[in-house]
């Protein structure tokens, strides 16, 4: 069962009724790197990993320094329901449980889990596959995702067992294979070489969801991932033929950002999330295909998360390709491996043009949620430099209004931000914000829409966060002044007490009848 | 010219009785608008606005006998919100109360420390246990910088460290939000 | 009938709108427009202020002054009639809202002084209308006031997050904006004679 588009997608409408609003035709920059087959990353003499590689709590280190751990054995377990647990992605030894700088716009340094590797690359014999999944329920497939390691590989890295647990009915899964910002890739070459994987992975997935239907939602510009899927959702229901699950494919048009998690839910089943809800509040979940392959190799060959594919590209790179990368595996690594640069590169990005940040240097390891690895050449950083004039006044022209594709008000928020008026600014809808950058592309007054309407968010979760702390001082102050006001009526009780004259007649004849 | 006197008079006297019985009728007890100041203030208790504590400074504010501007630990937020609440100019910090600081907590040096409990009397937001004779800690979830504590301590044990370091205090620069 | 009535309402809150075509009621729509909130709710107090001060002037013009001959003292009257109503507002005001009471601060008893209300007492007089009438008047007048009040404050929250030119800030903005919607007001003469 596939829709398909029809015609132009600009003006018409999506077979189920609803399109995104907005958005942005980009420049794809995929050919580059989907000529070539994924490579098989190196395996580096160092793996540094991260503790906090997710959405959550931090994970907690379970092996101490000069242990020796085998390929996929848990180093760290989860630290409480939101987290998830750190896998060896290689057998080894660990030398050190240190800060060491990470993939984060900041530039500093967490706390990592750094293993040396060995040659031996042994297995650790803790690993289960569940080849009989339907015979589980629900809760042991959740354990067994939570126990993997896997967290949404999207880019979120949100930990997939929650999502997984749904406090509503779930009707609809929704695989995300639409990877709409520019250069990024992997999901594409993941899609046309382990689509089995992915298909068996939906099947999973709708098992510990109890839901019957899922549409894997692709763009229209992957013709061989599409083509792939197509033939693995076939393969599906050939071998089952009780069909008790309902897979589709679903082709949407390549606009940024159709691979919004909102944005791909509108379009697939025209159901619009609530301000300030989940998809679960319209019964939906969605999930990455990379995500939804991870869970078939955790419940299927018992593998938890240990290594990715990344996508290594941009003009500064050699030879643009995907590499399944170990987690670890400092960048420098793949980019060796991808044959380096050809050309002085100005700065790496992780993720792509739209969304991702400059990374601190080219030594900080592959984490969950690295997706793409963009080398920018000076050429271009100059270029870029040049094409950004200098921030000028907004001229209410509502450009942004009109891109805006989770339909917001830039312009409001953007006049909001500035006056500092966070009150306004969180009632207009700035927490539904998904900081795509579309807004920024289409302003001619070079405003930088989407950093600002990041640190409003930033500064308004600080305020909430003093709130709360100024009512538990509150609260403790005024238990305090309580607990003085008891004990100074206490001690007056007693001393009342004492000054009672029948009291002290009492006490007097004890002594008299002690002597 | 009789006329009009009595009937002014006795309008005057109606309206009188009426406004005087309304007044007991419509009374208000407490002080609603120093609650809702107080719930702005950041509950420190540290007493750099020249009052002993944020109550007594939220209730200066609505006798009008201090100005929103006293504030150091609230900051530029604090004062931006008064001044909203309260329909007023918002204004910079008063220096002569303090200047505006990155939160910080106290931290006892356990082994100067001699059990006195002197600072676990100052806080007050009982943040500190401890018992006489017995190690004196402060709770870091509970703390609130007020520095209170400082003064007590006869051996001096107590420092004052950042509250939020590191990546989770990380912030993305507020950018150019042009001309 | 009840087409003369919509055509009082009307007139009193688009055609002589008492603020923008009249030019009365100033003081409150500039001092009390900062906000939206604070708008509204002295918005609200004008509103009881006016229609009840209305229909108390009057009941007082037709049953104590014309029968006793002392049209002369009507001024005096009405002013004492206000009086007493924002007097009983401002209690009835403070005990909903102290906040509003607070911040509305010495506004709420200048409604006393408020010409658009005085205006309306004596206009009612002036227009020899009946009591259902000057009802309307008073809380037509009313609506066009409150109308008017919060839309500025709307405006004037957003001319505060807007880039206004330094010597134009504040209450310069304000009156100029003021000063263009009177303009626009200006297309409803006419209207209604």
């Amino acid at each position: 069962m596939v829709h398909e588009p029809g015609k132009s997608r600009r003006k018409g409408a999506a077979p189920t009724g609803a399109r995104m609003h907005g958005g942005l035709k980009l420049e794809p920059h995929k050919a580059e790197s989907t000529r070539e087959p994924i490579l098989r990353g190196p395996r580096p003499s160092e793996l540094v990993l991260p503790l906090a590689q997710h959405m959550g709590a931090a994970a907690k280190a379970r092996v101490a320094v000069g242990d020796h751990v085998a390929r996929g054995q848990p180093l760290a377990d989860a630290d409480g329901y939101l987290s998830a647990p750190v896998h060896a992605p290689a057998s080894g030894t660990v030398v050190a449980i240190e800060p060491r700088r990470i993939a984060h716009p900041s530039g500093l340094a967490t706390p990592c889990i750094v293993l040396e590797t060995d040659a031996a690359d042994h297995d650790w014999d803790g690993l289960h596959a569940h080849p009989q999944w339907r015979d589980l329920t629900p809760e042991q497939v959740r354990t067994l995702v939570r126990d993997a390691g896997i967290v949404g590989l999207g880019g979120a890295a949100f930990p997939t067992h929650v999502k997984l647990n749904p406090a509503l009915t779930v009707d609809t899964l929704v695989l995300n294979g639409a990877e709409c910002e520019p250069y990024i890739s992997c999901d594409d070459r993941l899609m046309r070489e382990r689509a089995a994987q992915v298909v068996a992975g939906a099947e999973i997935l709708l098992h510990a969801l109890q839901a019957k239907r899922c549409v894997i939602a692709i763009e229209e510009d992957k013709p061989e991932a599409i083509a792939a899927i197509k033939t693995g959702i076939a393969a599906q229901r050939r071998r089952s033929n009780t069909s008790d699950f309902d897979l589709a494919l679903e082709v949407v048009p390549a606009i940024y950002p159709q691979g919004g998690e909102r944005q791909l839910i509108a379009t697939v089943t025209g159901r619009r999330v609530p301000s300030g809800g989940l998809p679960l509040n319209v019964g939906v979940v969605c999930h990455n295909v990379a995500t939804a392959a991870a869970v078939a190799a955790a419940v299927l060959d018992g593998e938890p998360l240990t290594r990715r594919v990344v996508t290594m590209t941009g003009d500064a790179m050699a030879a643009p390709r995907n590499v399944d990368a170990l987690y670890g595996t400092p960048v420098s690594a793949l980019i060796a491996a991808c044959g380096g640069y050809d050309a002085p590169v100005d700065r790496l990005v992780m993720g792509g043009p739209m969304m991702g940040f400059a990374l601190p240097g080219d030594d900080v390891p592959v984490v969950k949620a690295m997706n793409c690895i963009l080398a920018e050449s000076d050429a271009i950083a100059a270029q870029r430099r040049r094409s950004v004039k200098q921030v000028q006044p907004c001229i209410r022209c509502t450009a942004c209004e009109d891109a805006c594709p989770a339909e917001l008000l830039p312009q409001q928020l953007h006049w909001f931000a500035r006056a500092r008026d966070f009150d306004q600014a969180r009632d207009h809808a700035l927490f539904d914000c998904i900081e795509c950058g579309v807004c920024d592309a289409v302003c001619p007054s070079d405003i930088p829409l989407a950093a600002q309407f990041r640190w409003a968010k930033a500064e308004i979760r600080a305020r909430d966060d003093e709130r709360s702390r100024a009512e538990l001082a509150k609260h403790r102050f005024e238990a305090r002044a309580q607990r003085l006001a008891d004990e100074k009526r206490e001690r007056e009780e007693r001393l009342k007490k004492k000054q009672d004259p029948a009291a002290i007649e009492a006490a007097l004849a004890r002594v008299k009848a002690s002597r | 010219m009789l006329s009009a006197i009595v009937a002014i008079t006795t309008l005057a006297a109606v309206f009188g009785l009426l406004l005087g019985f309304s007044a007991v009728r419509f009374r208000v007890d407490g002080d609603p608008i120093a609650d809702q100041v107080e719930a702005l203030l950041p509950q420190t208790q540290c007493g750099q606005c020249t009052f002993p504590g944020c109550r007594p400074y939220a209730e200066a504010i609505v006798r009008g006998e201090a100005d929103i501007n006293q504030c150091p630990p609230g900051g530029e937020a604090t004062i931006r919100a008064l001044a909203d609440l309260l329909d007023r100019e918002p204004k910079a910090l008063n220096p002569d109360n303090g200047a505006e600081k990155p939160r910080v907590l106290a931290l006892i040096d356990e082994p100067r420390c001699i059990g006195c409990t002197l600072c676990i009397q100052a806080c007050p937001v009982d943040a500190i246990v401890g018992a006489p004779k017995q190690m004196h800690t402060v709770i870091a979830a509970e703390c609130t910088g007020c520095e209170l504590c400082l003064p007590p301590c006869p051996v001096d044990c107590i420092d004052l460290v950042p509250a939020d370091d590191g990546i989770a205090a990380w912030r993305w620069p507020e950018p150019d939000h042009g001309a | 009938m009840v087409n003369e009535y919509a055509l009082l309402l009307v007139g009193t809150v688009l055609v002589n709108n008492f603020v923008l075509v009249k030019f009365l009621g100033l003081c409150p729509f500039m001092g009390v427009s900062r906000k939206l909130e604070t708008a509204g709710g002295m918005a609200l107090a004008t509103t009881f202020v006016l229609t009840l001060s209305s229909v108390a002037g009057w009941a007082l013009h037709k049953w104590l002054l014309v029968p006793l001959g002392l049209e002369y003292l009507r001024t005096l009257t009405f002013i004492l009639a206000i009086a007493a109503v924002v007097q009983f507002t401002e209690m009835a005001v403070k005990r909903t809202s102290p906040l509003l009471h607070q911040v509305l601060g010495i506004y709420l008893p200048l409604i006393t002084t408020n010409c658009a209300v005085l205006g309306v007492a004596l206009l009612n007089v002036q227009e020899d209308h009946g009591l259902v009438s000057s009802a309307l008047y008073g809380f037509g007048a009313a609506i066009g006031f409150s109308m008017v009040l919060v839309a500025f404050a709307a405006m004037r929250e957003r001319i505060a997050a807007a880039d206004v030119p330094v010597a134009f800030q504040g209450a310069a903005i304000a009156l100029v904006t003021a000063g263009m919607m009177s303009l626009a007001f200006m297309g409803f003469a006419g209207l209604v004679r």
